[in-house]
Order: structure tokens, then sequence, then C-alpha cells
């Protein structure tokens, strides 16, 4: 008999300390067998940011430096540039890239800074017991908006790879999801090809995947996979938003 | 024939393997808790396995190892 599933190598093998079904783990696990495919395990580091994935320097076998709050692009712009034979990947939240990093985050796109960035969306501040984020949908109902995100008062949720896609700099961007087995093989296909870039010195590959947070949504984890499907993925729909170098090979 | 191996006590008794295994013969064990203090999932029926590995795809905490 031969494996045909195991834990990658690039994890570590610290029980992780996310809630029951968050998919935190699922996408931690891409990332690993992305890293253990490309065979780079031993030239990567990974930026943690700050959020529930704070202690992602715990889970990945390889070197980690923890950011400040937002900066995790900044910090893999500097660790890029200094060591630019290592792979640098960043792994943040939607607080922490798409609220308080937003700048640092636009300006490394725009700069086509050659990092890879991992961005977990789940529309909500986890971490902190579930206030209102940027990504946070209207209607709503989070600790901060307690009857639903009122698009009159705090605006619209920001659809960071659409956003992104805007702008001339980066060289890839997809949004993917973890709520479903198809969805999982998709998100690996994407993130792989994120790091795969970078191998390759093509530049700025952003992910964004949408992501589950049962605790603070108030839901099982089966039916928080449900109102992905039923309500995040409506709002964030899946696809390829950029891929620069798929455009020059059609022309 | 296939094999799916369970490392119990990493579960946290989340159910997305069990709603994702498509043959239906998982559950989450209602008579044994593990070092966390979860009722971990376990296999009801391992002869009617196909080792789709579906559930280690969905499982966040990489608690299923499958074999074939």
């Amino acid at each position: 008999m031969a494996v045909v599933f195991q834990k990658p190598k690039a994890l570590t093998d610290a029980p992780l300390h996310y809630c029951p079904g968050c998919t935190h783990g699922i996408i931690h696990r891409l990332v690993a067998e992305a890293i253990d495919e490309l065979g780079i395990e031993g030239k990567t580091v990974g930026v943690a940011p700050v959020g529930c994935s704070v202690m992602a320097y715990d889970y990945f076998a390889c070197d980690m430096v923890e950011a400040a709050h937002g900066r995790a692009p900044a910090v893999a712009t500097g660790l890029k540039r200094a060591l630019p034979e290592n792979i640098i990947f960043t792994y943040q939240g939607d607080g922490d890239l798409a609220s308080i990093g937003m700048a640092e985050t636009v300006h490394a796109a725009t700069r086509n800074e050659n990092i890879t960035v991992i961005f977990v969306n789940n529309a909500i501040y986890g971490m902190t017991g579930g206030q209102m984020a940027p990504t946070s949908l209207p209607g709503q109902v989070t600790q901060t908006s307690p009857y639903g995100r009122d698009t009159a008062t705090v605006g619209f949720p920001i659809r960071v790879s659409e956003m992104l896609s805007t702008l001339d700099g980066p060289e890839f961007i997809q949004r993917v999801a973890v709520n479903n087995v198809k969805n999982i093989n998709a998100a690996k296909k994407a993130i792989k090809k994120a790091f795969q870039n970078q191998v390759e010195g093509k530049g700025f590959s952003l992910v964004e995947v949408v992501s589950t947070c049962p605790t603070n949504w108030g839901l099982t984890p089966q039916k928080a996979l449900e109102w992905v499907e039923e309500k995040m993925i409506p709002y964030y729909p899946l696809g390829v938003y950029k891929d620069r170098s798929a455009n020059k090979e059609e022309k | 024939m296939a094999k799916v191996i369970f490392d119990a006590d990493l579960c946290k008794g989340c159910g997305l393997c069990v709603d994702a295994c498509p043959k239906g013969i998982l559950q989450i064990a209602k008579d044994k808790i593990n070092k966390k203090g979860h009722s971990p999932a376990e296999m009801t029926d391992e002869s009617k396995c196909i080792g789709c590995a579906f559930c280690a795809t969905m499982c966040p905490d990489c608690v299923i190892t499958v074999e074939r």
C-alpha cells in the first residue's frame, strides 16, 4: 500500500491552536504542500501576521519572521531584497492585510515585489473576538455591527483581489475558497503557482483564500462552509484576476 | 482496499471529514474522548472505504493519513 495522503513535511508536529473547523488549518497545509512539492523548504522564509495566524511561525517548518500588524509585505520586501535567492511568503488575514496593512499591501503589489502573499479572507476579525472587518459583508452581524453592517455609515466591503488587479504592478492575483474538496484542489494549484512564480522571478503573486470563522460567525463548522457558498462567494467571486505571464503567452 | 489512519489526539471533532466522505462511513465518536477533550472522528466500516482522501483533504488539522 502506498501513502496517498499525509501531513506535509513543511508543517511541524505542533498541534494547531485554531478553533475546531477553522479552515486556517487547510490553508496552512496547502502552503506546506506547495513548499514540499517545489522542494524549497530549506530556502523559504515565511512572514507571520498579527491575527489568528500570529502563531504560524510555530507551524511552518521553514524559517519564519513575525511582522508588526499589517507590515508583513514590507518585511517581506526587505527580506527578499536582502536575500534574493530565498523564497519569501507572507500569510495574512483580512484584518491584517486589508485594514491596517492596506498601504504596505498596495505598495508591495504596485512595486511588483517578487514575493508570495497568502491572504485569508474570512470577513471578520477572528483573534480579537469577532469585530467587523473591512471585508465583512453588508448586513453581516458582528460584535461591532450588532444590527448588521450598515453600508450607509461604515461603507462597503473591500474586494482586495479586484482592487489590486487594477494595478499594473502585480504578476498574479487569484481568489480561491476552501469550502469543499473541489475548491481546495483549485486553491492548492493557485498557491503552488504563486510560489512557482516567485521561483521563476516573475513577481508579486497574491492568492486570496475565502475562509471561515465558525466561532465568530456563530455557526457550526458545517454551516460555516455553507455560509461561504451562499454569502461569501457571491460577494467575492472566485477566479483569476490577474495573470500577466499567461496574458503575454496568449498575445 | 484502502486504509485510513486517524491521529485521534489531534482531532477537534469538527466533523468536516464526516460530511466530505462520499461513502458516509465516518462519524464523530459518541463514547470516546481524546487528550484535548474532543470527541474524535472515527470510521465505522473500513471495508467500504475507497481511499479517495476527501476526508483528509477537508481536515483542517492533518489528523488523517490515507493509504491505498
